[in-house]
C-alpha cells in the first residue's frame, strides 16, 4: 500500500452473478476497490450498473440464490468476509459496517416502535442492558438532530417525516459505532430541500465520529458537494476512478464525460440541446469479453470489440489510488 | 396581473382545490387538505411554464385540477376562452382534445394488456369515428414522431425499457393534435442519461407542432433548461412566478432562493459552497400556518408574515412575489400585535384537531 496505513477495507476481483430462468446476469464483473480511514468514497453510476449489488455482495446482504458470489475477496481489516461463517458475518453487520438504505419508510419496521429498533444494535453487538441502550438510544437521535429524542422513543416510524425517517436509520447504523458506512442512495427518496439537511448532517457527522464512507447515487450533484473520491460504474465495472476534483474537471471515461454533459447545469451557460448518450444500458448476459459501453460509445475502434479495457493508472500512482479508467481510447489511438 | 394578451392560452384564477376530510363516528366535515389554495398564472401559446416545487406542495394536483381530473373547489381555469371548471360533462368531452397529460409513471400509466398500437389509438376511439385503417396509419405517423420504430406497434408494454415507455405516454397524448399538454414529472422514473433523450424529444415536439407545456417537475436545472417561465409552488401557493432567466439568477422569494441553494450543482468547487438551510419539514397543507404559508422556516420571516398572507404581486416587469419584503408597507406595526394573538390561537386548535 503506497499511503502507509491500510485501507479500512479492501475488495479484490469482486464477481457476483444472477442465475434467473432466462439465463445468468454478470451484475459485478471483477470490481476492486478500497476504502481509506475518514475517506467519502462516492459509487455513482445508472440503475443496472452493479453499484448496490456490490456494495450488498460485500456484507452477505444478497439472497443467494439467485445470487451468487463467484470470486474475489472482502478484506475488513484482516478479515475475508466472503470466507467468513454467518454468525460471524451476522457480528460485522451493524458492529463495524452500518448501512442506510434508500427508501426510510421500507427500510423500518413499522410495527416497532424507533427507540427499539436502535436500540436493537446496542443490545446484540455490545451487550448493553435495556436502560444503558435507551440512554444511547437518545444520544444518537441528538446527534442525528431529531429534537425531543427522549420523547421520541416511543413513536414509531410513520410518526417521522420522511427526513426525519432517513436520520433515525443513520442513526441505527451508527449505533456501534461503526468503521464502515455503506448509504446506498440515502437521499434519493427526499426533497432537495431535506436532502441539502442530510447532507449538511452527514458532513457534521464525518467530522465528529471519523468513520469511512461509501456514497452510493446516481446524482453527480451530491457526488460533486460529499465525496472525496469517485468511482463510476457501468455495466458491473469500475470504469473510472478518480479524486472528486479530477474527476469533473477532467473526466476520461467517454461514459463519465457523456453523463457530466446530459445533466444541465443551474448555473453555467443554458445549452439550446441537451447532450444524449443514445441507446440504453447494456443487461450483462455474460461475463464482458468486450467494452460495455461500446454501443454507446463515440470513440469506439476495432480494439473495443475485440478486448475488455481494464484500468490503467493516468497518473504515477497504482491502478485505485489516483486517477484511472477502463477504456482503450487514447488521443493517440484516434490518430492511428 | 394578469394582462390580456392575444396569445395567452390557458388562464388560471384563483384556483383552489381542497380534499375534505371526513373524522368521527358520523364522518363529519371536519377540515380539508388545501392542496392548491388560491393559484392564479396565465401560459402563452407556445409558451413553456415549468411548475417547481417540493413533494406535496400541490404542483400535480395544480396539473390535474387544469384538466379537470379533480373538480376543482374554486377558481376558472381558462382554456381558449372556455371555462374548463364550469363545463358541462359533454362539452368537457368535446373540449378534451386539445389537452392532454403525459404521466410521471410510464409503467403505471400504460395498460399492460394493451399492446402499442392499442394504447396509441385509445384516444383516437373515443373521439373520432375514424376506420381502423385511417388509425393504424396515425398511430404510426405518432410512432414516427417519437422514434419508436414502427415494428414495436404490437409489443406490450412491459417489452419497453423506461425511456421508450415515456415515448408511448408521448404519442398517447399527441394523438389528438392537442394544445396544450401537462407534463407532470415526465423524466423523474428515468436514469440520467435516458432524461436528456426525453426532454430533447419535448422541446422537438413543441417546435414542430406549436406546443404549449405546463412542465411539473422538482428538478431545478432541467426546469432551467427547458420552460421559459418558471413558477415555484409552496404548500398550495404560488411563492413565486418570473421569467426563467430572472428567477435562476437572482430569486426573489426566500423559499425560491432556498431551493435553488439547495440543489447540489455536478461541479465540487460550486456544490461546496455555503447554503441556505432550511429548518423543519414543510408543514400538512390540512393545516397551513397562519400567515405566510412559509413563515415556519423562513430565515427572514417577521411580526407580518405570522398575521397575514402575502398576495402575489408584480414587483418587477414580469416578476412576481407573494412575500412582504417586496410590498410598500413592508415593516407595516400595524399586523404585529394583533397578529401573534391569533397565530397562537391557530397553532392550540392545529394541535387539538
Amino acid at each position: 500500500m503506497p499511503d502507509g496505513a491500510a485501507p479500512v477495507l479492501a475488495v479484490r476481483g469482486l464477481r457476483t452473478v444472477f442465475r434467473t430462468r432466462g439465463g445468468e446476469i454478470h451484475a459485478v464483473n471483477d470490481v476492486s476497490f478500497h476504502l481509506e480511514r475518514g475517506e467519502l468514497l462516492g459509487v455513482v453510476g445508472e440503475s443496472g450498473s452493479g453499484k448496490s449489488v456490490t456494495m450488498m455482495s460485500l456484507i452477505g446482504l444478497l439472497p443467494m440464490p439467485p445470487a451468487e458470489i463467484r470470486a474475489g475477496t472482502v478484506m475488513l481489516g484482516d478479515q475475508d468476509l466472503l470466507r467468513i461463517t454467518p454468525d460471524a458475518l451476522r457480528d460485522v453487520r451493524g458492529a463495524k459496517v452500518g448501512f442506510v438504505f434508500q427508501d426510510p419508510m421500507t427500510s423500518l419496521n413499522p410495527v416497532f416502535n424507533v427507540g427499539f429498533q436502535i436500540a436493537e444494535p446496542l443490545r446484540r453487538h455490545m451487550g448493553l442492558t435495556k436502560a444503558q441502550a435507551a440512554d444511547r438510544a437518545v444520544e444518537l437521535l441528538e446527534l442525528v438532530g431529531i429534537p425531543d429524542a427522549r420523547k421520541r422513543l416511543g413513536d414509531y416510524p410513520h410518526q417521522f417525516s420522511g427526513g426525519m425517517r432517513q436520520r433515525v436509520m443513520i442513526a441505527i447504523a451508527l449505533a456501534c459505532d461503526p468503521d464502515v458506512l455503506i448509504a446506498d442512495e440515502p437521499t434519493t427518496a427526499l426533497d432537495v430541500t431535506i436532502q441539502a439537511q442530510i447532507l449538511e448532517l452527514v458532513k457534521e457527522l464525518r467530522q465528529k465520529l471519523g468513520m469511512a464512507i461509501i456514497w452510493i447515487t446516481h446524482d453527480l450533484g451530491v457526488i460533486a458537494g460529499i465525496a472525496d473520491r469517485v468511482m463510476v460504474m457501468y455495466g458491473g465495472q469500475v470504469v473510472e476512478q478518480a479524486p472528486v476534483k479530477d474527476l469533473f474537471a477532467n473526466p476520461q471515461h467517454p461514459y463519465t464525460r457523456a453523463l457530466l454533459k446530459t445533466i444541465p447545469s443551474l448555473t453555467g451557460a443554458r445549452a439550446d440541446r441537451l447532450q444524449v448518450i443514445e441507446g440504453q444500458p447494456p443487461i450483462m448476459t455474460a461475463a464482458p469479453t468486450a467494452c460495455a459501453f461500446r454501443d454507446r460509445c463515440t470513440h469506439r475502434f476495432a480494439r473495443c470489440d475485440a478486448e475488455n479495457p481494464q484500468r490503467r493508472s493516468l497518473d504515477a500512482r497504482p491502478v485505485g489510488f489516483g486517477h484511472d479508467v477502463a477504456c482503450h481510447w487514447t488521443p493517440e489511438a484516434a490518430d492511428a | 396581473m394578469l394582462d390580456a394578451s392575444p396569445q395567452t392560452l390557458v388562464r388560471v384564477d384563483g384556483l383552489k382545490m381542497y380534499f375534505p376530510i371526513y373524522s368521527g363516528i358520523l364522518r363529519r366535515h371536519t377540515g380539508d387538505v388545501k392542496a392548491v389554495d388560491g393559484v392564479s398564472f396565465d401560459i402563452q401559446q407556445g409558451e413553456t411554464l415549468g411548475l417547481v416545487g417540493e413533494s406535496g406542495c400541490g404542483k400535480s394536483t395544480v396539473g390535474r385540477a387544469l384538466l379537470r381530473l379533480y373538480e376543482p373547489t374554486a377558481g376558472s381555469v381558462v382554456i381558449e376562452g372556455e371555462d374548463i371548471a364550469t363545463l358541462s360533462p359533454e362539452a368537457l368531452r368535446k373540449k378534451r382534445p386539445t389537452m392532454q397529460m403525459v404521466f410521471q409513471d410510464p409503467q403505471a400509466s400504460l395498460n399492460p394488456r394493451m399492446t402499442l398500437a392499442n394504447i396509441i389509438s385509445e384516444p383516437l376511439v373515443e373521439h373520432t369515428n375514424w376506420s381502423p385503417e385511417r388509425r393504424l396509419e396515425r398511430v404510426y405517423e405518432l410512432m414516427d414522431a417519437v422514434g419508436l420504430n414502427r415494428r414495436f406497434a404490437n409489443r406490450f408494454p412491459h417489452e419497453f425499457s423506461g425511456g421508450q415507455r415515456q415515448r408511448i405516454g408521448i404519442a398517447r397524448a399527441l394523438a389528438l393534435n392537442p394544445k396544450f399538454i401537462v407534463c407532470d414529472e415526465p423524466i423523474a422514473a428515468l436514469d440520467v442519461s435516458i432524461q436528456a433523450q426525453v426532454v430533447n424529444l419535448l422541446e422537438d415536439l413543441q417546435e414542430k407542432l406549436g406546443l404549449t407545456y405546463l412542465f411539473i417537475s422538482h428538478d431545478l436545472s432541467m426546469v432551467r433548461h427547458i420552460a421559459d417561465r418558471v413558477a415555484v409552488m409552496y404548500l398550495g401557493r404560488i411563492a413565486e412566478l418570473s421569467p426563467r432567466d430572472a428567477l435562476f439568477a437572482n430569486p426573489l422569494h426566500p423559499y425560491a432562493e432556498a431551493l435553488l441553494s439547495a440543489v447540489n450543482e455536478p461541479d465540487p468547487s460550486l456544490a461546496r459552497r455555503q447554503r441556505i438551510i432550511l429548518k423543519g419539514d414543510v408543514p400538512s397543507p390540512a393545516r397551513p400556518p397562519k400567515g405566510c404559508n412559509f413563515c415556519t422556516r423562513c430565515p427572514k420571516a417577521f411580526a407580518r408574515c405570522h398575521a397575514e398572507k402575502p398576495e402575489l404581486q408584480e414587483v418587477e416587469p414580469g416578476r412576481h412575489v407573494a412575500c412582504f419584503l417586496y410590498t410598500p408597507e413592508t415593516g407595516d406595526a400595524k399586523a404585529g400585535p394583533t397578529g401573534v394573538p391569533e397565530a397562537n390561537e391557530h397553532l392550540q386548535q392545529g394541535e387539538t384537531k
